[in-house]
């Protein structure tokens, strides 16, 4: 039987919050293509992710441990995603969107001649749709080959629940492939902070908040409901925040219950990818600032005097 | 070195995009176009580094006689020469990735540096298809590339932080936005860059098909928010935020 395959994302503990809503799609197409689901854990010891995963009902988590594959690059993973694939039988193979899922997907398509939709909002069996222009506009999509490849936008699903049988985890040996990169290290942004595509509330900071320091507002503000940090891309340029928290049609994308932009104006870029989230407050000092027009409550007034204002009236609200 | 850029002629993305009634695609009627933003700064690294290396930097533009705009743009900066292939309709990147796999296998560059997506259809995929179509490595959404003869090392923007890895050459860089900040051509260069060389190639003598495993049926406005109100304070704001929104 042929079947839809997701790669797993991690942190070689634990999987991302992401990958259980690329599950939630990954059900729903496996029901629509009439296929199984299956999934892929790559790294080196790792099983611990494969056990987490056993409860959700899916056909076969493959598991590839090797050392050469701890640290993620597109050519190890590359390879053994295409190699399992083919063992799979896969007709449609995901990840979720970010960073690792953009890099690694259009190689797996190469490598499988599969077209490929990135950031896949939905699915109708059929016609695959996501959006394009900065989220202008919606795309429905026909893919013309036998295989597809996808990386799915999590903010379109819901985490997926456990649920059905438990999975059988197989190991499989996939030789590791001669490569042209290796990976050397990585800086990490420290924060005990939750991801902005995770936390239930984003609070954003732009141009507005003029210096790293003044980011502190932000913070204490986004702690109160342990949200996570965000940034526009005129705050990441200006070195104030690490740059994985820039939220945009070139960064990350989310839909938190709560999104409190402060000191951002709203381009159409920034809009891109947050303009999905539940309710959005924008705090600006000009009444014009475009920001205004998708926010579901505004105020016109200076983010130095009001954000601490909201930050302590809510301190009392929130204990 | 001998290096390959890509300038892709994109919608500017300042203008507001609007999709025609009938779904077919976006209305373009006094549209204006520029160099995808992203290319821009890959053609800056790479006359960074041909300032400091010496070599060549060979532009290419993928698309309709027009495309030729922004080639020269790519050439105004600061690029030696350039190479038009002349595609009239859609495309998907699929289709790009074969066309510049035949250019690169000619032209033999030690490095290709392109943009990380396109700000009109968003993929985010050319570089990644290139790499593989080439079997070679790719380092995608570089913030800092060190090359040397063989190697490159390249810092790229990744979920959690920075990551670092090296790269053998020749091989495949995509430019992430803080890469460098583009010049902006003066106007004898953009006098001297009419001269320059620009070759103009299609896609048949290329020995590639213009087949799109992807194909876009229908395009829509997507959902769109309707603003909310402007409160007087932040006791108003909490009282909107608890009742009405009820996310508190
Ligand atoms: C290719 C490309 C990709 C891009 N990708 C992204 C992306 O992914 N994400 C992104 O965010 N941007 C992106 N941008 C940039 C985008 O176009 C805007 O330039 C950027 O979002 C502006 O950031 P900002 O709103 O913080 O700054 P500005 O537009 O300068 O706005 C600052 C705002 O702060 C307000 N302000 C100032 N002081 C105060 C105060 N004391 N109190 C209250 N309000 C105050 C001002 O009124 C103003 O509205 C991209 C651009 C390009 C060309
Ligand atoms: N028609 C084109 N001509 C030249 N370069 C292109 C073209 N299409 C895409 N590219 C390059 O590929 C990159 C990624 O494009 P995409 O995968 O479409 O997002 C762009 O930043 C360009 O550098």
């Amino acid at each position: 039987m042929s079947s839809v395959l997701l790669v797993v994302e991690h942190n070689k503990q634990k999987l991302k919050m992401a990958t259980l809503k690329a599950l939630t799609f990954g059900r729903q197409a496996a029901e629509k293509l009439n296929t199984q689901l299956d999934l892929l854990v790559i790294g080196h010891e790792v099983e611990a992710v494969a056990k987490q995963l056993q409860s959700y009902g899916v056909n076969t988590i493959y598991l590839v441990e090797d050392s050469a594959y701890k640290n993620y690059t597109a050519e190890t993973w590359g390879h053994v995603t295409a190699e399992v694939a083919k063992q799979s039988d896969a007709v449609l193979i995901g990840m979720n969107t970010g960073t690792t899922g953009r890099d690694l997907m259009p190689r797996v398509a190469a490598k499988l001649n599969a077209g490929m939709v990135t950031d896949l909002i939905d699915f109708d069996g059929d016609l695959f749709v996501r959006e394009m222009w900065a989220g202008n506009v919606r795309a429905f999509i026909e893919v013309t080959t036998p295989i597809t490849v996808v990386s799915i936008q999590g903010t379109a699903f819901g985490a997926a629940e456990p649920g059905g049988n438990e999975s059988s985890i197989t190991r499989l040996e996939i030789p590791v492939p001669k490569t042209k990169t290796r990976f050397l290290k990585i800086r990490e942004s420290k924060s005990d902070r939750p991801d902005p595509t995770e936390a239930r509330v984003v609070v954003s900071g732009g141009r507005g908040m003029k210096s790293s320091e003044n980011f502190k507002l932000i913070e204490s503000l986004a702690d109160l409901f342990d949200g996570a940090v965000g940034a526009s891309r005129a705050a990441v340029d200006s070195g104030w925040i690490s740059n994985d928290l820039q939220v945009g049609q070139t960064g990350k994308t989310v839909a938190p219950d709560l999104y409190i932009a402060a000191g951002i104006s709203g381009a159409i870029q920034h809009l891109a990818g947050m303009k999905n989230s539940k309710v959005i407050v924008a705090i600006n000092k000009d009444e014009e600032a475009p920001i205004f027009e998708v926010a579901d409550f505004g105020l016109v007034a200076d983010l130095f005097k009001v954000v601490p204002e909201l930050t302590e009236a809510l301190k009392k609200e929130l204990v | 070195m001998k290096i390959l850029v890509t300038a892709k002629r994109v919608t500017d993305p300042d203008m507001k995009i609007k999709v025609k009634e009938d779904g077919s695609g976006i209305d373009l009627s006094s549209m204006s176009y520029k160099v995808n933003p992203f290319d821009e700064i890959a053609i800056e690294e790479a006359l960074r580094i041909k300032e400091d290396k010496g070599g060549e930097v060979i532009v290419v533009g993928i698309g309709s006689d027009k495309a030729q705009t922004e080639i020269r743009y790519g050439l105004s900066m600061g690029a030696n020469r350039g190479i038009h292939v002349q595609v009239d309709g859609y495309m998907d990147s699929d289709v790009v990735a074969r066309i510049l796999k035949s250019i690169v296998e000619k032209e033999q560059p030690d490095l290709v540096l392109l943009g990380k997506q396109s700000v009109d259809d968003d993929n985010n995929q050319v570089s990644q298809l290139l790499a593989e179509y080439l079997g070679w490595g790719q380092a995608c959404f570089a913030s800092k590339i060190d090359v040397n003869e063989t190697k490159a090392i390249v810092e790229r923007e990744v979920d959690g932080g920075i990551e670092i890895m090296e790269i053998d050459l020749p091989g495949i860089v995509s430019a992430d936005l803080r890469l460098n900040e583009p010049r902006y051509p003066a106007l004898p260069a953009i006098m001297k860059a009419k001269k320059k060389e620009l070759k103009k190639m299609n896609p048949e003598e290329l020995g590639v098909e213009i087949l799109p495993k992807v194909i876009i049926k229908k395009m829509a406005e997507p959902p769109q928010r309707k603003g909310g109100r402007i409160l007087e304070d932040v006791p108003e704001l909490i009282r909107a935020l608890k009742e009405e929104a009820k996310v508190i």
